[in-house]
C-alpha cells in the first residue's frame, strides 16, 4: 500500500512585469511567510525542503544558495535543489514522502526574468554545438511548432486568438495574475504568432507544502491528495519530433492515472495558445474540462515556477471544493520537450 | 512504512583528464553511463528513469543541459530529473535516485554525474561579480584558506599535516587506472616544494581541474538478485545543508555535516564509526580538509583528527583508509567528484577496487561536501544487504 500524500497549502507573489527593486530572496520570503502560515508550520517542523530554481536566469552560480538562507536552514535541514521548474522539485519531495523518511515537505520556486532578455537567455539550452550558436530564441522555436499544428488543420490564428483570450477572461479571478482581461492580440512576433499569443514575461515565486496521510488531514480540511504523478522527457532535436503531438505528456498522464477517471479541471503550462493545443489533444481533455480557471501560463509566467503553480492552482481549487478530481501539467524545454503530470483529488464528499 | 533496498549493481566512471577534446559533453556523460550498464550487464531499455546531476550551468555554459543530454543517455520516453546542491551534487544526485528506488517509484535508475570543465573556466564561473555581496576571493581556495587556518590554530596541528595527506592521495592516484593525475615522481619535498597558493594550501595540496562523467545503476532487491557482480547495499543516506553565513557558523567542523553523518550513522545502525567503518571515501578539494573531516564525521574527537593523518591510519594500508581512489585531489570534475565518492565506496564493498582495493571492506562510507561548507551529502554502502 502507498503512502497517501496532499499538497495541503499553496501560495505565490502576485506576478509582475518587473520587481527590480527586490532580490530574489525578497521575492522569495513572503510566499514562504504566507505558505507556512496557513498551516501552522515553522521551518523547523518540515522534514525535506526542496526547491527549484535557475542560475541561468539569475545570472550568476550557486544563486539557490541565498534562497536557502532566506528559508531559515537553521539548525541545519534536510534539503535538495533541483536546477528545473519547482513541480520537479515537488517530485523529488514526494518521492521523499512516499518512502516514509518525511511526514512533511517545503516545495518552493522562484524565476526573475526581468534583468535580461528570456528570449535570448532560452537559447542556451539547445545543444550547445550545432544549435545554441545560432540563438534561435524560444518564441520563434515556438513559431515553428505552431505553424507545423497550422499546417496540420490542427488549428489557426483566431483559434489561437480564442485561446489567449478566453484564458485572460479566465485571469480575472486571479488576484496574482499578470495580464488579465481583454488583452490585445497584438502584431506577429514570429509568424504565425502574435504578442497575445505568447506568455507574459514576469517575475514571480510559489511554495507548497506536501504532507502524508493523517498528517496532511490534521493540517487542513480537505487536502488534494496526488493520486499519481510521472514526468517523461523527449528527444531533443526538433527534427525528430512531431511537434503536433506530445507524446511524452500523454505517457506521464497514463502513468500518472490520468485517463482512469475524468478530471474536472485542467491546469496547463502552455507558454504559446499553440502548446495548449497540443496539450489538449494528448491530455484527451473534453469541452466538459475547465481548463486554466486560473489564466494559466498565459496570464503570468514566472520562469521556473510557473509548474509548481499550476500543480499549486489545481490543489488550492480542491482545498475549497472548486474541485474534486484536477490535473496539474508541466513543462521544461523547447517546444515542450518535457512534460510532468499530476492527478489531484479531494476526498469524496 | 517499509523501504525498498537499494542495490548498487553497475558502476562507470570515465579517464578523467584536463580536456577531454575527444568528446563532446554528451559523448562524455554516455561513456561513464555505458560502463555502468555494461558492468551491470544491462541495457538502456532496462533503465526506468534517469537522474542527472552536476555543478552550476556555467562551468559548461548550458543551461540545463538535461534537456540536451536526453538522447546521448536513453532517457527519451522515461523520467529524467536534474539535480543541483553545489560541490555535494555528485552525492545528492545518487541519493535522489536511490530515493526512487527506496520508495518503488522506479525499480532500476540510472544515475549519472558529470562536469567538462574544460568548456569553460570554473574559477570565473565562480568569480562573477554580484553587487552588495562579498566576492568568492577568486576561486574556492581563497574561500576556505581562512578556515584551515582557523583549524590549525583550534587544534594545534603541526604545518607538514596537508602535505602528509596531499602526498598519500597523489600515490593513490597512482593505482586507480581512471585518476586524473598520475604523478609517478610525487615525493614529500616535492609537495612541500611547490608554490603557496592561498596560505597555508600549496599548489599540489589543491585539486586538480577536470573533465568526467561518474555513472551508476541502482536497483532493488529483484534486480539485485539478477546481477552478474557482488551489489553494494545501500545502508544509510542523507543530505543536510544549513546558510552560508551566519553569526556562530563554525567553518571548522559545520554542525550540518555532522547531523548529516549521524543521520546515516543511525540509519545503519553504527554506534562507533572507527571501529564500524572500513574505509572512508571523502570530498577533500584542499588536503587539510581531511583531518577536518575525520573529526566531522566522528572518527575522530575534535583536536585530533590530524594525529590519525600523521600516524598514517588513513593511508592505503592503514587502520581506517581515506580516499584510496586518490581523491578528489586527484581527480575533480566538480559536478562528479561527490558521486565518484559515492561509486568507490560502492567498488569497494563489492571488492572490485582493482589495485587500490581495501582487503575485507565491507561497510565503506561516501562523502560530499559544497557550497560554502553548507551542503552535504552521506552514503554508507555495504557487502551484505541492510537487513543481514
Amino acid at each position: 500500500m502507498n503512502r497517501e500524500i496532499a499538497v495541503v497549502a499553496f501560495a505565490q507573489t502576485d506576478h509582475r512585469r518587473t520587481s527590480e527593486e527586490l532580490s530574489e530572496v525578497e521575492l522569495l520570503m513572503p510566499v514562504l511567510h504566507d505558505v507556512l502560515a496557513r498551516t501552522g508550520l515553522r521551518t523547523a517542523d518540515l522534514d525535506f525542503v526542496c526547491s527549484g530554481s535557475s542560475d541561468y536566469l539569475a545570472g550568476r552560480a550557486f544563486s539557490f544558495t541565498l534562497a536557502l538562507d532566506g528559508v531559515g536552514a537553521w539548525p541545519p535541514i534536510s534539503e535538495s535543489h533541483v536546477e528545473m521548474d519547482g513541480a520537479w522539485a515537488l517530485y523529488e519531495a514526494w518521492t521523499k514522502l512516499r518512502t516514509g523518511d518525511a511526514d512533511t515537505a517545503l516545495v518552493y520556486a522562484y524565476g526573475k526574468s526581468s534583468p535580461g532578455s528570456l528570449r535570448d537567455v532560452l537559447t542556451r539550452q539547445l545543444d550547445p554545438y550545432y544549435v545554441a550558436p545560432l540563438w534561435p530564441d524560444s518564441v520563434a522555436l515556438a513559431a515553428l511548432q505552431a505553424q507545423a499544428l497550422i499546417d496540420a488543420g490542427d488549428t489557426d490564428e483566431p483559434a489561437l486568438a480564442a485561446v489567449a483570450a478566453r484564458n485572460r477572461e479566465n485571469a480575472t479571478a486571479n488576484p496574482h495574475a499578470q495580464l488579465r482581461g481583454p488583452v490585445p492580440h497584438g502584431d506577429h512576433v514570429v509568424r504565425p504568432l502574435r504578442r497575445g499569443d505568447c506568455a507574459p514575461v514576469g517575475d514571480g515565486a510559489a511554495a507548497v507544502i506536501l504532507a502524508a496521510g493523517e498528517r496532511a488531514r490534521a493540517l487542513t480540511e480537505r487536502p488534494a491528495w496526488i493520486r499519481g504523478i510521472d514526468h517523461r522527457v523527449e528527444a531533443h532535436g526538433l527534427g525528430v519530433r512531431d511537434l503536433t503531438d506530445s507524446p511524452s505528456t500523454r505517457l506521464a498522464a497514463e502513468h500518472a492515472g490520468a485517463f482512469e477517471r475524468p478530471v474536472d479541471t485542467a491546469e496547463l503550462h502552455a507558454p504559446f495558445t499553440s502548446q495548449e493545443i497540443v496539450l489538449r489533444k494528448a491530455l484527451r481533455l473534453g469541452d466538459g474540462v475547465r481548463v486554466n480557471p486560473s489564466g494559466g501560463a498565459l496570464a503570468a509566467h514566472p520562469v521556473m515556477a510557473a509548474g509548481l503553480i499550476r500543480i499549486g492552482e489545481a490543489a488550492a481549487r480542491i482545498h475549497r471544493g472548486a474541485s474534486d478530481r484536477a490535473l496539474a501539467h508541466a513543462t521544461s524545454g523547447p517546444c515542450l520537450q518535457q512534460n510532468l503530470v499530476a492527478v489531484l483529488e479531494g476526498d469524496p464528499r | 512504512m517499509s523501504k525498498e533496498p537499494v542495490a548498487v549493481v553497475g558502476i562507470g566512471q570515465t579517464r578523467h583528464v584536463a580536456a577531454r577534446r575527444d568528446v563532446s559533453i554528451a559523448g562524455l556523460v554516455r561513456e561513464a553511463a555505458r560502463r555502468a550498464l555494461d558492468d551491470a550487464e544491462l541495457t538502456w531499455a532496462d533503465v526506468d528513469a534517469v537522474v542527472i546531476g552536476k555543478a552550476p550551468d556555467f562551468f559548461e555554459g548550458v543551461m540545463m543541459p538535461e534537456l540536451y543530454l536526453a538522447d546521448a543517455l536513453g532517457a527519451v520516453g522515461k523520467p529524467m530529473l536534474r539535480v543541483h546542491t553545489a560541490g555535494s551534487v555528485g552525492g545528492s544526485t545518487a541519493l535522489v535516485a536511490a530515493t526512487q528506488v527506496a520508495a518503488r517509484v522506479h525499480r532500476t535508475v540510472l544515475t549519472v554525474a558529470f562536469e567538462k570543465q574544460s568548456e569553460s573556466n570554473a574559477m570565473w564561473g565562480l568569480s562573477l561579480p554580484i553587487p552588495f555581496q562579498q566576492p568568492l576571493l577568486a576561486g574556492a581556495g581563497g574561500f576556505f584558506a581562512p578556515h584551515v587556518r582557523a583549524y590549525m590554530r583550534r587544534s594545534g596541528a603541526p604545518d607538514h599535516i596537508g602535505a602528509l595527506v596531499a602526498y598519500k592521495d597523489r600515490r593513490n592516484a597512482l593505482k586507480n587506472p581512471h585518476a586524473h593525475l598520475h604523478e609517478h615522481d610525487i615525493t614529500l619535498e616535492k609537495v612541500q616544494a611547490s608554490p603557496m597558493l592561498w596560505d597555508p594550501i600549496r599548489y599540489s595540496e589543491t585539486c586538480p581541474s577536470s573533465d568526467g562523467a561518474c555513472a551508476m545503476v541502482l536497483t532493488d532487491r529483484a534486480g539485485a538478485a539478477r546481477s552478474p557482480r557482488p551489489a553494494a547495499w545501500l545502508h544509510g543516506g542523507a543530505m543536510r545543508s544549513e546558510p552560508t553565513l551566519f553569526a556562530g557558523k563554525d567553518f571548522v567542523s559545520p554542525r550540518a555535516g555532522r547531523d548529516c553523518a549521524a543521520d546515516v550513522y543511525r540509519q545503519a545502525g553504527v554506534t562507533d564509526p572507527r571501529r564500524d567503518i572500513d574505509a572512508v571515501e571523502m570530498y577533500v578539494p584542499f588536503s587539510w580538509y581531511e583531518p577536518m573531516w575525520l573529526e566531522n564525521l566522528g572518527f575522530a574527537a575534535e583536536g585530533e583528527g590530524w594525529k590519525l593523518t600523521e600516524a598514517g591510519v588513513t593511508e592505503l594500508d592503514g587502520d581506517l583508509p581515506v580516499n584510496m581512489s586518490g581523491g578528489v585531489l586527484s581527480t575533480n570534475p566538480i559536478g562528479a567528484s561527490g558521486m565518484i565518492r559515492f561509486a568507490e565506496a560502492a567498488l569497494q564493498v563489492r571488492g572490485q577496487a582493482g589495485e587500490h582495493q581495501v582487503g575485507g571492506a565491507r561497510r565503506v562510507l561516501g562523502h560530499a561536501y559544497g557550497g560554502g561548507s553548507q551542503f552535504f551529502a552521506m552514503w554508507l554502502v555495504g557487502s551484505a544487504p541492510p537487513d543481514a
